[in-house]
């Protein structure tokens, strides 16, 4: 095992998709709480496939991507947390019309400027190789905000997910609250997306906190949890798909998957006592 | 002294009415009543004054109180079921006007939200998850959030609203309570009707419009009250 370890550190892709990896999991991770617990997983869904489009376009237009990506992934996110808000007009509805939109957008730009390839192929489904060192020193920023501003707002951010009227009434802002999240969680999905795939990054945001929803009982400790469980099962997933070579993307949802089932099959185990 | 008076306030979804031209005065230390059919507007009333929805006339004015200085406790707590959150986590979120952008809760505010839950009979369960809780330790709960959140005025839309009968006695006392010895001001919306009358000292009966507004001995003597109190011994 530690000369497998060591072996993987030997080579600088890898060491630069665990950095991005690990902090992009743990940011999703504690965004995730919030979203599964108002009910706006959807969203994370709808911004990912909204960031295939952009890096789609930015390609054809030979921009750098996430200059196109994360201006256009903010807006979305913007205007699916209006959507999902405004509960009359079938919010999961129009989510997803967006979000298959701009995958079937995407798709037809990227095969009508380069054919579909490999590139169409790692956007979709990830590739531990797309980390740049640039992208190292933005995931880190990335991190550090959504990280810093997570733990300075906590408290809000608990009372808006528990009660959004109740938290309104007493003067806080909660609009503000939800913008916030639906920002924060826009640049983690951009960060995150090539590495992850833009099919498969919204599992960092909703495992993690489903999971740890199985077992845990207060929301520190589902919070605590969630971090925690997503950081590992980044890790086993990278070591899984060197191993094996799959993609990494897929190992890291399939190891959360086990997680998942694991921790329902312990609290069934734990209600029939 | 006036804490709250409302003059002709009109709130409406799309159009439609739903709070019409429903003028009252709330007075420090009232027990008020807020009584009417299903529909009437009572709880888009309660929503107006605690500026979730604006009203499209009329105006409401806090004296000696400001409006997040409320301590509500909601119809229906749109709260999923399996939502994890321990009592402490719950109660303590209603000292969050308190902060304003300070971003952690200090001794004090610890200290306020055991307090509450000392009161309320819930220290024994402050560890538990909300979720796995009796409706009517939610409803404790709940109330100690409310009260964690103001000195002033605690604004009740239908708290005893699938209780049992003793949990329903139970909380009527309490809040009796809060209102004699804290002086603590409050407004109840209510389908019970002899309670309504028992504790209040005032009634608003709403109809889209204020079908009654004054103290519960001139409700007593209006035929409206009268055939009220009919319907409900019959069923
Ligand atoms: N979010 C909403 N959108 C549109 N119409 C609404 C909304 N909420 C309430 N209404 C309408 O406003 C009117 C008053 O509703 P409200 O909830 O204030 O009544 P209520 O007196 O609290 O009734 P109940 O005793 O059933 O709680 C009703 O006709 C209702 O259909
Ligand atoms: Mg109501």
């Amino acid at each position: 095992m530690i000369e497998l370890l060591t072996e993987l550190m030997s080579y600088a892709f890898v060491v630069r998709a665990l950095i991005v990896g690990v902090l992009v999991s743990l940011c999703a991770a504690l965004l995730g709480v919030s979203l599964v617990l108002k009910r706006y997983s959807m969203i994370g869904d709808g911004l990912s496939h909204v960031g295939f489009g952009a890096l789609a376009l930015a390609m054809a237009l030979n921009l750098s991507p996430l200059e196109v990506a994360i201006p256009v992934v903010a807006v979305a996110a913007f205007v699916l947390l209006r959507i999902s808000e405004n509960s009359r007009i079938k919010g999961d509805a129009a989510i997803a019309l967006i979000s298959s939109s701009s995958l079937a957008i995407g798709v037809i730009i990227i095969s009508y400027t380069s054919g579909m390839n490999a590139d169409t192929s790692n956007y979709m489904f990830g590739s531990i190789l797309a980390m740049s060192e640039s992208d190292v020193f933005l995931s880190v920023g990335v991190s550090v905000v959504v990280i810093l501003l997570y733990v300075l707002f906590y408290n809000k951010i608990f009372a808006v997910t528990f009660d959004e009227s109740f938290t309104r009434a007493t003067g806080t802002n909660a609009s503000r609250y939800n913008t916030l999240i639906a920002l924060l969680t826009a640049m983690t999905i951009v960060v995150g997306m090539r590495m992850m795939g833009a099919l498969l990054i919204s599992s960092l945001i909703i495992f993690p906190a489903l999971t740890s929803m199985r077992l845990f009982k207060t929301f520190k400790q589902v919070v605590i949890s969630s971090a925690i469980l997503s950081v590992i099962c980044f890790v086993a997933g990278i070591v899984v798909s060197f191993i094996f070579s799959f993609p990494t993307g897929a190992s890291v949802v399939v190891i959360n998957l086990l997680t998942f089932t694991l921790f329902s099959t312990i609290s069934l185990f734990k209600k029939k006592i | 002294m006036k804490l709250i008076s409302c003059v002709g306030v009109t709130i409406g979804y799309d159009g439609q009415r739903a709070v019409n031209n429903v003028s009252f005065d709330l007075e420090q230390g009232d027990y008020l009543c807020v009584v009417g059919e299903n529909g009437s507007g009572k709880s888009t009333l309660v929503k107006g004054l605690l500026g979730l929805i604006k009203p499209q006339e009329g105006s409401i004015t806090f004296d000696g109180i400001a409006p997040n200085e409320i301590g509500y406790l909601p119809q229906q707590t749109v709260i999923q079921r399996d939502f994890p959150a321990s009592v402490t986590e719950v109660v303590i979120s209603g000292c969050l006007n308190r902060r304003g952008l300070l971003p952690f809760y200090s001794r004090l505010e610890k200290a306020r939200a055991a307090d509450k839950m000392k009161q309320l009979n819930i220290t024994d369960i402050k560890k538990k998850s909300y979720r796995d809780l009796s409706g009517g330790q939610q409803q404790r709960v709940l109330l100690a959030r409310a009260l964690c959140a103001t000195e002033k005025l605690l604004l009740l839309d239908e708290p005893v609203s699938g209780l049992d009968p003793v949990m329903t006695a139970d909380l009527y006392q309490l809040v009796a309570k809060l209102n004699q010895t804290q002086g603590i001001t409050v407004m109840m919306v209510s389908h019970d009707l002899e309670s309504a009358i028992k504790y209040g000292n005032k009634i608003l009966h709403m109809k889209t419009a204020t079908a009654f507004f004054g103290s519960t001995e001139d409700y007593l003597k209006t035929e409206m009250c009268q055939r009220m109190m009919g319907v409900q011994k019959h069923d």
